[in-house]
């Protein structure tokens, strides 16, 4: 008994001292049900004769308590069950988001072709391919394949870009 | 009854539909190969194509994408021990350590010849089945309507990946995402946060495409020094005639069972296979030799798996309930392509519905001549670095994204649910529940508030119905069955 409630005591301070992870996520999906709640409050309303059944926030009001509700019982099982989590991430993850950023950057800043082509050399050239030939024909043939599939095949017309217009012009 | 079996013809009578169908099956058996892919996010890929072709034409290529991708995992599962989808984890066990006993090309000979057992025995289910449920569903009002997607949902519970609250909040969280955008009903701004693009809704899409393919790759990005060991084939065996009679019961039991657990709401592949395979244990001549090696191991998983494709397709077809995260996909293509999915469709297109089951019918043919004959060649296909590949698929994934509304806010929230599927995955949550509740949300709010509407706001008149009744019982049984499996286990 006693081993238990030292194991309890103990993961409650490790939750609340040790910045874990799973804890965080925890506490993140409480705040985003009292976010959503909140929102909820300022959803217009129905004069009663138009309503269908129920007001508009109303079935968005019972899921996010319902999503809190079952957040709590991941609450209780996080302090009673022993769970591990492994939450070391390598620094090529974090590589790979900043080359999300920088893909989000250059396509809305510059063009979304140019992007694309970045974006693949990155992650080939950081995920441990050498081979910069290599890299660099294939950054720029798939992008260009997938990119003429789309405009031929389906109609599309991508956004302006300083290669797109090039290639629109 | 002729008229129908003709209209099951189509996909060979038709060049056009005929090559359609074989660079499905193609293109699913490469993308089940290949690890983290896989028939959802294949499907999901291609789903943008589809509008440039006929309906018909474009649910032929999403399901027989389908079928050939759930038997391609198993391919990547015996060679190198890693499943190349979700529904071949369980051929793992028994596939991989018969393989390094030398017996690969048995062991994939066994696993090609049980899937398409499995797949075209479901499809035989499916053509008898979905038109009887569909009879059914026409005795269906707004009530049980709400009723069979609060049962579907409850399913979450028990999808096995993940633990049952984690599956229902992530569903929960999908419901809700369907809420975003103007009210059906009432045309109210909901959690739109003054951001035009919102009024519309979050697209499906760009929900799938996220959630499966970039939150992958962003797995992918924590396993780059993973190196894998890929067992040396010479050809695909044909079961042996010893084989076959060892394996006979096995493949139709698994049969039976995948494609129950197929027609159940939500579940898929992953679920059928892996109560494919414990059964064949329990029912093996050899339990000792699972997990060592036993050919009947990888029948019991792989026919299962299979056989929840066509298993999957009723509910799908029948209801519009989704059977598995692909038929989700499959279901948003029919809405894409202006067809809703019921006893409708059967009544008015029955040629489209027959030539979809002779579709994936001749696409379970079309797997096993391809997995026999090139599954040497396909192989090869897990040799291709994830550092080449996955910078493709995200040239794929936003393209194609990008593509359906041409809009640029679909590619952000397509990478938004690329971090939230890896954040939520990382911590044992499942995101398949997410594509489910987001495709039945709805569904279930609209047949809520009509049923409300006709009830006159009376919530007790539900349990005066008997197959609301009926649904809801379900639904507290599937609440309930995972606890119920730790006491029995206990």
């Amino acid at each position: 008994m006693n081993k238990v409630k030292k194991l309890k005591k103990g993961r409650l301070n490790s939750a609340l001292f040790s910045l874990n992870p799973e804890f965080f996520l925890l506490l993140f999906i409480y705040l985003f049900c009292i976010v959503t709640y909140m929102s909820s409050l300022y959803f217009d309303e129905v004069p009663a004769i138009l309503v269908r059944g129920i007001q508009p926030a109303t079935f968005p009001k019972g899921l996010i308590i319902l999503i809190a509700f079952l957040n709590s019982i991941l609450t209780y099982l996080y302090f009673t069950k022993k769970i591990v989590s492994n939450t070391i991430l390598p620094t090529l993850f974090y590589k790979t988001i900043f080359a999300f950023f920088v893909f989000v950057l250059i396509s809305h800043f510059v063009d979304l072709f140019l992007a694309l082509i970045f974006f693949s050399f990155l992650i080939s050239y950081w995920w441990g391919e050498k081979n910069i030939i290599l890299i660099l024909s294939l950054s720029i043939v798939f992008p260009l394949l997938v990119f003429v599939l789309f405009e031929t095949v389906l109609g599309l017309r991508f956004p302006a870009g300083i290669l797109t217009n090039l290639y629109y012009n | 009854m002729t008229e129908n079996f003709l209209y099951m013809l189509a996909p060979i009578m038709s060049s056009k539909i005929f090559l359609i169908l074989l660079l499905g099956t193609l293109f699913g058996l490469i993308l089940g190969i290949l690890p983290g892919l896989g028939p959802t996010t294949g499907a999901a890929l291609v789903l943008p194509f589809t509008m440039t072709l006929e309906p018909l034409s474009a649910i032929i290529l999403l399901t027989s994408i389908y079928c050939a991708g759930t038997y391609g995992g198993a391919i990547t599962a015996i060679l190198i021990n890693t499943p190349g989808t979700p529904a071949a984890a369980a051929t793992c066990f028994d596939g991989y350590p018969l393989a390094q006993k030398g017996e690969a090309a048995r062991a994939l000979g066994m696993a090609t010849f049980a899937s398409a057992f499995g797949g075209i025995f479901s499809v035989i289910v499916l053509i008898f089945f979905a038109p009887i449920l569909a009879n059914i569903a026409y005795e269906f009002g707004q009530p049980e309507y709400f009723a069979l997607a609060i049962f579907g949902l409850t399913m979450l519970a028990s999808i096995g990946e993940g633990s049952p609250v984690k599956n229902l909040l992530a569903g929960t969280f999908g419901i809700l995402l369907s809420t975003v955008g103007k009210d059906i009903m009432t045309s109210v701004d909901r959690f739109t946060f003054g951001v035009g693009q919102l009024t519309e809704g979050i697209g499906f899409i760009p929900v799938v495409v996220g959630l499966f393919a970039i939150s992958e790759m962003l797995v992918q990005s924590t396993l780059t020094n993973q190196i894998f060991k890929r067992v040396a084939m010479k050809a695909v065996k044909l079961p042996t005639k010893e084989d076959f009679k060892y394996c006979f019961k096995t493949i139709l039991r698994s049969s039976g069972i995948g494609t129950f657990i197929g027609i159940l709401p939500a579940e898929g592949g992953t679920v059928a296979s892996l109560i494919g395979y414990a059964e064949a244990k329990r029912w093996s001549q050899n339990p000792s030799k699972f997990g060592k090696g036993a050919i009947d191991g990888i029948a019991g998983a792989e026919t299962a798996n299979n056989a929840a494709t066509g298993g999957a397709m009723v509910p799908t077809l029948a209801l519009g309930i989704p059977g598995s995260a692909t038929t989700a996909v499959i279901l948003t293509g029919m809405i894409i392509h202006g067809l809703r999915p019921g006893p409708d469709l059967f009544k008015e297109q029955p040629e489209f519905l027959y030539g979809i089951f002779g579709a994936m019918f001749f696409a379970n043919i079309l797997f096993f001549i391809m997995g026999f004959f090139g599954a040497k060649l396909f192989a090869r296909i897990t040799l291709i670095p994830s550092r080449l590949l996955w910078p493709m698929i995200f040239v794929l994934s936003v393209c194609g994204t990008y593509s359906l509304n041409q809009s640029f806010s679909d590619v952000l929230l397509m990478m938004i649910f690329g971090v939230i599927g890896f954040v939520l995955r990382k911590f044992n949550f499942s995101v398949v529940p997410i594509i489910i509740g987001l495709i039945l949300g709805q569904l279930v709010e609209l047949t809520l508030r009509q049923s409300l509407v006709i009830f006159d706001g009376n919530y007790m008149l539900f349990f005066t119905r008997p197959i609301v009744v009926t649904f809801f019982v379900l639904s507290i049984i599937a609440l309930s069955f995972p606890y119920l499996k730790k006491i029995k286990k206990k």
